[in-house]
């Protein structure tokens, strides 16, 4: 069986689907560290974490935020549900540094696991959307 | 009899509620459809979260996470959602009346609440009800992180023990003219809800990580969905019940306003008549 040329990349959100197009590449923010996908991979099956999630068109990469969801890879398509995703350019910048510079003042007086956990997130929730949509807006 | 001037002056007035209760049907039809879109936008990702978590558990021992915990009915916590403004009909009434049965079926029963809505929360706010969290204002810009947000809230409230089970009382849309109540058992999940499919013919796919480990981390994510998608129900129900409301009002003045018409007319006629007379047998009598 040859290879499939493209993948089939789908991002669904509870508020609606946010991309559906066929790339060359994929870039996802697994749970346990980033990973990579061209077509012909083996089927994964694999739960993300926070992060950037970055496709490849031709030569030209786009980035998503994704905060939290899975994503199941088969050889010619890949579907990712995200709990939260954004593409660059919806993202409010001048929030996401307001959110970063609460996350980094509350890290200096954490009370506990839990209280470290959430702080962590959200300090991870902001850092990638600023980084997604700095990235854009430098190379767009 | 009534003075001309004052039957002209109500018909008026009524005429001006009239436009408003058109203005607000059509205001409400807008929202509905936009309503109704997001309830089909949010629908894949519960499908495909429920698909994944089947089989997951068939991989993993689906009995083994504490949301799937059955304690018995011990203490309950009720999440009312109503909505934030009225003129919607029997829309805010019909849900405070069932939560009021659903009080009254439970007499022994240790109950708190958790509002969303203002509607919900004002009225059982004079009741002496226990409240655990209140949700007013979300309606305006609903995002899912408002139901993560509850869903964390009703989450911790399950697995510390302070509740054993936690229902949803909320309008559905069913239709523009359905509308029926439902109450739900959020949690503990229910085990039939979760069926391990049959593997076999199957592709084999690498787990990252394992599939138990996967089955824990979507359920919490179930019930965010579950209380994201009580929460579009709501909304577009709400929004069904304002323009069936209002469009029954506008009738109710067209009505209204004939009724009033035909009666001006016929005060104007009779004081035309006794006008006519009146002159008649002025002319007739001797000068």
């Amino acid at each position: 069986m040859p290879l499939p040329e493209k993948l089939d990349l789908e991002v669904v959100t509870p508020e609606g689907l946010l991309l559906h197009e066929d790339v060359d590449e994929l870039i996802a923010p697994g749970k346990e560290g980033y990973f990579g996908v061209r077509p012909g991979h083996t089927p994964l099956f694999a739960t993300l974490g926070v992060g950037a999630l970055s496709y490849r068109k031709g030569d030209e990469w786009q980035d998503l935020t994704c905060f939290w969801g899975w994503c199941e890879v088969l050889p010619d398509r890949v579907s990712v549900l995200a709990a939260l995703g954004e593409r660059a350019e919806e993202i409010d910048i001048a929030r996401a540094e307001t959110a970063l510079k609460r996350a980094e003042d509350r890290m200096k007086q954490i009370k506990d696991e839990d209280d470290y956990e959430e702080t962590r997130e959200a300090w991870a929730r902001a850092v990638t959307r600023l980084g997604v949509a700095r990235k854009q807006r430098e190379h767009p | 009899m009534p003075a001309l001037i004052d039957i002209r002056r109500r018909i008026r007035t009524v005429k001006n509620t009239q436009q408003v209760t058109k203005a607000m049907k059509m205001v409400s039809a807008a929202k509905l459809r936009r309503a109704q879109q997001a309830i089909f936008a949010a629908r894949p990702f519960a499908r495909k979260m429920l698909e994944v978590l089947n089989r997951m558990a068939s991989r993993a021992d689906p009995h083994s996470h504490p949301l799937l915990e059955d304690r018995g009915e011990g203490k309950v916590l009720a999440v009312v959602i109503t909505a934030d403004k009225g003129l919607c009909g029997a829309f805010n009434a019909n849900i405070i009346r069932t939560v009021t049965r659903f009080l009254a079926e439970r007499p022994e029963r240790d109950v708190a609440f958790s509002f969303v809505g203002r509607k919900g929360r004002d009225f059982f706010r004079r009741r002496q009800v226990k409240v655990r969290s209140e949700h007013v204002g979300v309606y305006q810009a609903l995002r899912f992180d408002h139901a993560r947000e509850i869903a964390a809230d009703l989450v911790q409230a399950f697995t510390s023990g302070e509740v054993d089970r936690v229902f949803l009382v909320h309008n559905e849309f069913k239709s523009v003219i359905q509308q029926p109540l439902v109450v739900d058992r959020l949690l503990p999940i229910e085990r039939h809800m979760i069926r391990p499919e049959e593997s076999g013919s199957e592709l084999e796919y690498l787990y990252e990580p394992d599939p138990a480990a996967i089955f824990g981390e979507i359920l919490p994510k179930h019930v965010e969905v579950q209380v994201w998608r009580a929460l579009l129900e709501s909304v577009a129900a709400e929004h069904a019940a304002r323009m069936t409301a209002m469009d029954a009002a506008t009738n109710n003045a067209t009505e209204l306003i004939d009724k009033l018409t035909l009666h001006m007319n016929k005060v104007r006629q009779a004081a035309i008549t006794k006008e006519i007379i009146e002159v008649v047998s002025g002319a007739g009598s001797p000068g």
